[in-house]
């Protein structure tokens, strides 16, 4: 699947947030966006899973326009999960992975072998079977985003958008996420994009990592390549030193405040 | 074993709760006998056996009479209206994700409510014409409530909040009106206010029939994309789901089903909003489940209506004083325990 943004223009009611953007979703790897708070990341993310219909321009999916397509269609080949989704008071892991099938569903036939094996796949991928029957609004936050995340999965996209899929999480649990997140991609060729406040993480996980500064993208490429003190500068109007992590080999961004700084600014 | 079971009868096929399943088995009977009740009691109290032999057409004249012309349009008109306001409070309640929702919060219930009383006011007899117009009242204020809170789109908490104030508008022009009108007016309009099954025929059941034919089964047909609108807009589009048209499906099932059982039977109250928690609490599942609402709310009318007539003996009092009286203490109850334990109703 073929996801790309040609021009697009995305407004809520009169305010432009995003403005003449060009994207090429690449197959099959993790496209991590990131950007100051109010950049356009997650209107992006709302404009490429058709949520927001662009103002002009248009997104594309295998060359057809995303928004001259029946929804279903769509909802087929494009899972969305938004910032901090809300499930009903009591709802089960399992009622709420169910759900995720409903785009593979008709009328008549509401429940098959084929949804009830994309179901149980999902749950046993993100490690949510043990806990299918409890309440959703019962789990902790790391293990209620598992919930979602399979939610999603059960719908058997090709394309998976996710934002902010860590926020409210510890950081063990951010390294869980992203790090299914990842095995997803890796094992079933998912194409991902997330977006992420965190640039480290960001660096550590993208494949193809994308900066936003007021609605039009600054920079993309590789995290090694693409992550810069100059683009942090940029980007979050932030003095910083870039070194590579150890752990990971991927840029480590370490920012200059006002205190609690040993070195002065500028010195490597 | 499995909470859950599929359904198919190829090519259709579901998942059918087993909890849900038993609940209406049990629930089905128990509206059988309050219905076969119903019609075995009044001035001329029948033996069930009776009751039940001239459903069946096996009975002599007399009963035929008794059972045919008076006494089975009421108790249809207490099954059909208790079903519809049951399932459109299940609707309501599950579209908001609020258990303290129901039609009235839309302005369909007073907006009827309206449109009645100025009719008696103007002179429009009882039966079938107090209907239309009570008809066209409920649905008229929500089509006014869907049309204001419209911006691009609308937003269930939108429509409840120009509901409300649609609700509060018709309410006090009611009142108003009542001062205004003389004491027979008066009283004809604050029986049809409360609720009532007294003097309901043929000329009522038809209409609501219809309806109920109509609307029951596109509530049901939209149930699957209800689920989903529940996890919120956003993700319901994700799923595929047209969230506008889905949410004005919904709508338009859950007016209409009560603004027909409100104008055959007059805003009952309580029926709508305390059904589909009955409902929900026996079933134990997290949105009220839409069958199983129905089927409570019919035998909680049909119940209530028994009670109204036999309560006081020689004086009959009107079913929504009765459903009134059995809803009030639930909904403190409800309340206090949303209260203790949270959000979760």
């Amino acid at each position: 699947m073929n996801l790309r943004a040609n021009k697009v223009r995305l407004c809520y009611d009169d305010r432009t947030v995003v403005d003449d953007l060009d994207l090429v979703v690449p197959q099959g790897r993790v496209t991590v966006v990131v950007g100051a708070n109010g950049s356009g990341k997650s209107t992006l993310l709302r404009g490429l899973s058709r949520l927001l219909k662009p103002a002009a321009g248009a997104v594309y999916l295998d060359g057809r326009a995303i928004h001259t397509m029946p929804t279903r269609q769509v909802a087929r080949s494009v899972g969305i999960l938004p910032q901090s989704p809300v499930a009903p008071d009591g709802i089960t892991v399992h009622d709420l992975v169910r759900r995720g099938r409903s785009p593979h569903q008709t009328w008549w036939r509401q429940w098959s072998p084929a949804d009830e094996a994309a179901v149980t796949a999902a749950l046993e991928a993100t490690s949510t079977t043990e806990y299918a029957d409890r309440p959703v609004d019962e789990l902790s936050g790391g293990q209620r985003q598992r919930a979602w995340i399979a939610m999603a999965l059960a719908q058997q996209t090709a394309v998976l958008l996710l934002d902010e899929p860590t926020t409210h999480l510890d950081l063990a649990h951010q390294i869980d996420v992203l790090d299914l997140i990842t095995d997803l991609n890796r094992e079933q060729g998912r194409t991902v994009v997330l977006v992420l406040h965190d640039l480290n993480l960001a660096c550590r996980y993208a494949d193809h990592l994308v900066a936003m500064r007021a609605g039009r993208i600054v920079a993309e490429g590789p995290p090694g390549a693409a992550v810069t003190a100059d683009l942090v500068d940029t980007v979050f109007a932030l003095r910083c030193q870039v070194i590579t992590d150890p752990v990971s080999g991927t840029p480590l961004v370490l920012p200059y405040g006002r205190h609690h700084t040993l070195t002065p600014e500028g010195t490597p | 074993m499995a909470r859950t079971f599929r359904l198919s009868i190829a090519p259709v096929s579901g998942v059918v709760s087993r909890r849900a399943a038993a609940v209406c088995a049990v629930l089905v009977p128990l509206v059988g006998l309050a219905f076969v009740l119903e019609i075995a009691t009044g001035d001329f109290p029948l033996p069930v056996a009776d009751a039940i032999a001239a459903l069946t057409g096996t009975t002599d004249a007399a009963t035929a009479f008794i059972v045919h012309s008076l006494r089975l349009p009421r108790a249809l008109v207490g099954l059909l209206a208790g079903a519809a306001f049951g399932l459109s409070g299940a609707l309501f309640q599950a579209l908001t994700r609020n258990p303290l929702a129901s039609p009235d919060i839309i302005g369909v219930t007073q907006g009827a409510g309206l449109a009645a009383v100025a009719g008696i006011l103007l002179g429009v007899g009882g039966g079938l014409a107090l209907s239309t117009v009570a008809l066209i009242g409920g649905v008229t204020s929500a089509v006014a409530a869907y049309a204001l809170a419209w911006r691009r789109g609308t937003t269930s908490y939108r429509i409840v909040l120009v509901g409300i104030g649609i609700a509060a508008l018709c309410a006090s022009v009611t009142n108003y009106l009542l001062l205004k009108g003389n004491i027979y007016q008066t009283q004809q309009a604050l029986h049809w206010l409360v609720g009532n099954l007294s003097g309901r025929g043929w000329q009522h059941v038809r209409p609501l029939a219809v309806a109920v034919a109509v609307l029951v089964p596109l509530a049901l047909l939209l149930h699957r994309w209800l689920l989903d609108l529940q996890l919120g807009d956003d993700v319901a589009r994700g799923l595929g789901v047209p969230v506008q048209r889905a949410r004005l499906g919904v709508l338009l099932a859950g007016v209409g089903l009560v603004a027909v059982a409100t104008a055959a039977a007059g805003p009952v109250g309580f029926v709508a909003l305390t059904a589909p928690q009955i409902a929900r609490r026996l079933v134990r599942t997290p949105a009220p489940p839409l069958v199983a609402a129905a089927l409570t709310g019919a035998l909680l009318v049909l119940a209530a209506d028994l009670v109204a007539r036999e309560a006081i003996p020689g004086t009959e009092l009107p079913v929504g004083v009765v459903t009134g009286a059995l809803g009030g203490p639930y909904l403190l109850w409800l309340l206090a325990r949303v209260n203790r334990v949270g959000s979760r109703g």
